[in-house]
């Protein structure tokens, strides 16, 4: 009874959180056209290289994350996850101004200066943002045969977010704040999803235990 | 005999009325035209006044525009504004124009002051081309042009330590100016770029909110500086200057000395003279308007807002 309760919220918990990190990954790339102007310009390979960035590091997020699921996979080290992207992401709102400064002092064509940039600010929170998809699914599947559509509705809830990530941040979010404010609060939603994740498993983990030890005691009296 | 006189007087007559009202209302013809990595570019002509065109659809498509019987008489009224720039600084030696378009405003400046280096800046290398085959543009040991970002252009002129007496910022991207061109960090940087005596001029043509954002981002930088611009178009001249704004009477002189000089290309400079206000007398925005910065810069949804 317990665990159909448990099973029942965890998984529109870890699809909420799909969502989620769908929404920063491409509020994230955005902004990072914004962020790279200053000092790499509004040439078209800026975006070239963001976007460039964005699809290399999504691609090694899926292959660690594929990777890290085998192994004891659960809820507690899925939100560690987002604990992590929510840190790495914080350097693009606090670090971004010298580090832009240095590969602009040092590289003169801007194309591989914006690619260098993009890399130093994008690369690493991109990548572990990448690791979640294949450990939702890690977690999502039980039924084999059910596998492609948890799947398949993973795929759309996480790209739906991206969409919207996309359309909200371009159209209102940026005329309402700053680009660092905006980071900051996709940095706190990683962070905050990241803990309720790793709360829920402790609260499911107390309800797994009392159950274990009242059948236990219930064998006993047997 | 007659009637078939008659006839043919009237027959010619018909063709001579056709043809008329053909030449009046001809169409622009088109003569160029090429999608470039960054834009649509037209080049189109209608009555000997070749035009340089971005984005068909648009209404407030930025265009430069060259007399095909008389390549030095300038025709576009904010292009003959940014002459007011010489009313500060009566001779520049270096300038920078960010923006090329047809690639004109240097080919005037040229004639002008054949001894200033003139460097122009545009990003589209496929404006570069089409100026120079279709607008007279030309370069020399005097005149360059270089395809490149403005905002790269003037953080590396920084680096290597350049000044410019005049500065003309003209970038246009289909929408309005770049975002990126329009912040507090950007000007800044181009007013270190300024010479002692250097003056900066900008094509602005904004008619919402973003007015005010501007104009209050402008001030913050340089302090006060003077609106130019006519009641006919939207066009607005934003002249800034390194130095303290010369007060009327000054500008009055330089006007008359210049007057002269510049009257072949088409530009009253006297007229101009009298369209410039300080916002030291004129302050048409509010006062706590926010400024826009790299961090807040959206420009272009600001001037979709009326």
């Amino acid at each position: 009874m317990t665990e159909t309760v448990s099973v029942k919220w965890q998984n529109p918990l870890i699809y909420l959180l799909a969502f989620s990190s769908g929404f920063c990954i491409m509020g994230i790339e955005l902004l990072g056209g914004r962020i790279l102007a200053p000092f790499f310009g509004s040439s078209v390979h800026i975006w070239g290289s963001i976007i460039t960035v964005f699809m290399l590091s999504l691609s090694f997020g899926y292959l660690a994350g594929g990777k890290l699921s085998t192994k004891a996979a659960s809820l507690n080290r899925y939100g560690l996850i987002f604990i992590f992207a929510g840190i790495a992401v914080l350097p693009v709102a606090f670090s971004s101004q010298w580090i832009m400064e240095a590969i602009f002092l040092a590289i003169e064509d801007t194309r591989y200066g914006s690619l260098l940039a993009s890399m130093a600010l994008f690369f690493v929170p991109t990548v572990i943002l990448g690791m979640i998809s294949p450990y939702s699914v890690r977690l999502l599947v039980t039924d084999k045969d059910k596998s492609g559509q948890v799947a398949g509705f993973l795929y759309f809830v996480s790209t739906l977010g991206s969409a919207l990530g996309t359309i909200i941040t371009s159209f209102y979010l940026v005329l309402l704040f700053e680009v660092n404010d905006i980071i900051m609060v996709f940095s706190a939603t990683l962070l905050l999803l990241g803990i309720s994740a790793m709360v829920f498993n402790r609260l499911n983990q107390q309800t797994l235990n009392t159950t274990q030890i009242a059948n236990q005691s219930g064998t006993a009296h047997e | 005999m007659n009637r078939l006189f008659s006839t043919l007087i009237v027959g010619l007559l018909l063709t001579l009325i056709v043809s008329l009202s053909v030449s009046t209302t001809v169409k622009a013809k088109t003569i160029h035209s090429e999608r470039s990595l960054y834009r649509n570019i037209l080049v189109e002509e209608k009555n000997r006044l070749r035009c340089l065109k971005f984005n068909v659809k648009s209404s407030k498509t930025q265009q430069s525009c060259m007399l095909m019987d008389d390549p030095q008489r300038l025709v576009f009224n904010y292009t003959k504004m940014l002459f007011s720039s010489l009313l500060i600084n009566p001779n520049p030696e270096r300038i920078l124009i960010i923006g090329l378009g047809g690639g004109t405003m240097s080919n005037t400046l040229h004639q002008i002051f054949p001894d200033a280096v003139i460097t122009n800046v545009e990003i589209d290398p496929a404006v570069i081309k089409v100026a120079r085959n279709y607008f007279n543009f030309f370069e020399n040991e005097k005149i360059t042009a270089v395809a490149q970002d403005g905002r790269i252009f003037i953080k590396r002129a920084l680096i290597k330590k350049q000044q410019y007496d005049w500065i003309i910022l003209d970038a246009f991207n289909g929408d309005y100016i770049p975002e990126h061109l329009l912040t507090k960090e950007f000007l800044q940087e181009t007013q270190q770029l300024l010479s002692n005596n250097g003056v900066l001029a900008s094509n602005t043509f904004s008619v919402s909110e973003l007015y005010n954002y501007e104009s209050a981002t402008y001030k913050a930088v340089f302090g006060d500086f003077f609106n130019v611009s006519n009641n006919k178009n939207s066009n607005r001249i934003i002249l800034t200057s390194a130095q303290a704004l010369p007060n009327s009477q000054v500008i009055a002189e330089r006007a008359t000395a210049l007057n002269k000089v510049l009257l072949p290309f088409n530009v009253d400079i006297k007229a101009i003279a009298k369209q410039m206000i300080s916002t030291a007398t004129k302050q048409d925005w509010p006062e706590e308007t926010p400024l826009l910065t790299d961090q807040y810069s959206p420009a272009n949804l600001l001037n979709l807002k009326n």
